[in-house]
């Protein structure tokens, strides 16, 4: 079976939205930890990372955040942020105390691959990445590879990216990782399509918006999303 | 981190989207051949009024004190931005461009992107944050008629930084087709260095004219936003250990003085952020130094004691705005003032000012303080 990850911002609410992903069929959760100058997000994650700074998500409240939501469920929990914030903690000591709260893996959105070598974490490619990038980030990269099926910025888009096939094609290539699809894919039939090529998805933006009305609404999002993958 | 470091600083922080650009404009600006330098060379000669003179200031020095300014002002469109805008837009025509995109703060990078994309006849998008829209209205009016199309970016603080994100995510966007013009000495490796090149011509020609004149200034002070201007002339003097590099910050922005390492807009360097690595918001009267970051150079400048750094309130800059225009008749842009007004009282008997920019788009600012 396909793999879905759903993306959700660190918040107070969070704990409760993730256990409802789970339920209804999340294979992992990443939690995003805001920035306040996030280059790699479109409109809808940028605006739920200024909502969580101004509730207080600062690093520390975000790792107890993490615990909360390990607390609720056993899948795979991926902290994903920017740069800055493991600057500002320690990158080493940040990957420790994320996988202490009970993180599976880190993502780095502006780290790439060949960056800090030493930092397990899961690496991004993109329809713009050669093929020389894309045998570093495979070799680098901690589980899976998360393929950026556009060249932008997080957030739904209409269609599915025609890049992604192209891009499938030369990951498998180089690495036999799984590999998950994200950025732009916000319907089951994005999901569908995407997952014929892919190994997985990674829902982030739509989902954002949907947690905005509760874990009952994000649960029946989830549940369309995961039988567009059976 | 393996290339573009100054020390622990620089580097490329952004997006795998961005890196195969990033490695092809390097790949492009180290390909670069007699060709282009005799281009540049003749574009600095022909459109941007190059060499810009020296001036030494006859009644704005205090007394037993003397203060030469180096003319950036007398540039084509105001200021040294062009100096690298024309640069980058050659290189872009070598990289098969046809689209540009900038950033501006103050609206002079602005001015200058609009201006080679006239001259170039390429499409020029400018993302300009709201409050800095306000600020600086002319410059607005003067990319319009060059045929640019402003974007006002109208999240976060509506200035600089949030600007240069949307350029950004634009260029991350259109990467294929477009051209990222960035206007200062940040941002992911090779922008700072390129910038840096293309700027250091203010300093070759600046220490060549100290020596006709006589000797070396004992001191060579820039205002700092993001620094292109400062690295720019004190590239000429890097080597002359006896003459002071001093950088001017505004006290509100002041990313050197009072900074922590962080990441921003793709490179470490020193920032104003908070002890979680949240970028602080800077505050100056000056919207081209009103930026949380600065180039990596410059925070490497700092650790090794080559330059210093030291700070100007809005209210000192404001001062030595005035007495240079009413004892030189020269009208310095706000940016520029924040340099004049530490030369005034820095210790040294001669000393060097880039005069950065003029002052006409500060004027409603200006008067309404």
């Amino acid at each position: 079976m396909k793999t879905l990850v759903v993306y959700l911002m660190a918040g107070g609410e969070t704990p409760a939205l993730a256990e409802a992903a789970v339920e209804a069929g999340a294979d992992i959760v990443e939690i995003g930890f805001p920035f306040s100058d996030p280059l790699a997000d479109g409109p809808v994650i940028r605006r739920a990372a200024e909502r969580a700074l101004a509730e207080g998500m600062r690093t520390r409240a975000c790792l107890e955040c993490l615990v909360a939501v390990r607390e609720r469920v056993t899948t795979p929990l991926i902290p994903m942020t920017y740069s800055s914030l493991l600057e500002a903690y320690g990158y080493e000591r940040f990957a420790d105390d994320a996988r202490a709260a009970g993180a599976t893996s880190l993502i780095v959105a502006d780290l790439p691959a060949g960056e800090r070598p030493d930092l397990r974490r899961i690496q991004l490619v993109a329809p713009t990445s050669t093929d020389e990038r894309l045998r570093l980030a495979a070799g680098e990269t901690d589980g899976w590879l998360y393929l950026v099926t556009v060249t932008g910025t997080t957030g739904a888009r209409a269609e599915l990216s025609p890049a992604l096939a192209g891009l499938v094609e030369r990951a498998r290539a180089v690495t036999e990782a799984p590999l998950y699809a994200g950025f732009g894919i916000s319907t089951p039939d994005h999901a569908r399509a995407a997952a014929e090529l892919a190994d997985g998805v990674v829902v982030g933006s739509r989902a954002v918006e949907v947690a905005e009305e509760g874990p009952g609404a994000l649960g029946e999002y989830v549940a369309s999303l995961r039988e567009a993958l059976r | 981190m393996s290339t573009g470091l100054y020390g622990a600083y620089g580097g490329r922080y952004v997006p795998e989207t961005l890196i195969p650009a990033l490695e092809e404009l390097e790949a492009g600006w180290r390909a670069l051949g007699e060709d282009f330098h005799q281009e540049l060379a003749e574009l600095q000669r022909t459109y941007i009024g190059r060499p810009t003179p020296i001036y030494e200031t006859v009644r704005f020095a205090p007394e037993g004190k003397r203060i030469l300014l180096k003319r950036e002002d007398l540039c084509h469109t105001g200021a040294h931005k062009i100096n690298n805008a024309v640069g980058q837009a050659l290189l872009a025509q070598r990289l098969g461009k046809r689209r540009i995109v900038a950033e501006t703060g103050a609206g002079q990078h602005g001015v200058a992107t609009a201006t080679v994309c006239a001259r170039f006849g390429v499409e020029c998008v400018v993302y300009m944050g709201s409050e800095d829209m306000r600020r600086q209205a002319p410059n607005v009016e003067r990319m319009k008629l060059l045929g640019a199309e402003v974007q006002p970016v109208e999240f976060g603080t509506r200035t600089l930084k949030e600007a240069t994100s949307e350029a950004i995510r634009d260029w991350i966007s259109n990467v294929e087709t477009t051209y990222y013009l960035i206007g200062s000495v940040v941002g992911p490796h090779p922008y700072p260095e390129l910038v840096r090149e293309l700027q250091s011509v203010i300093g070759r020609e600046a220490r060549e004219q100290s020596l006709e004149l006589g000797r070396l200034p004992d001191a060579v002070v820039a205002c700092v936003g993001g620094g292109s201007n400062a690295i720019g002339i004190f590239a000429g003097f890097l080597d002359d250990t006896d003459v002071r590099l001093v950088g001017v910050e505004a006290e509100g922005a002041a990313s050197l003085g009072s900074g922590r390492p962080g990441v921003l807009h793709g490179a470490r360097s020193s920032l104003l952020a908070d002890e979680d690595g949240q970028i602080a918001d800077a505050h100056s009267i000056s919207a081209g130094l009103d930026y949380p970051g600065v180039g990596p150079e410059h925070a490497h400048l700092r650790d090794t004691g080559r330059a210093s750094y030291v700070t100007a309130t809005d209210d000192e800059a404001l001062a030595a705005f005035h007495r240079l225009a009413e004892t030189e008749g020269i009208i310095p842009a706000l940016e520029s003032s924040h340099a004049l007004a530490r030369a005034l009282d820095l210790d040294a008997e001669l000393v060097l000012v880039c005069l950065s920019g003029r002052g006409d788009k500060d004027l409603a600012e200006v008067l309404a303080h």
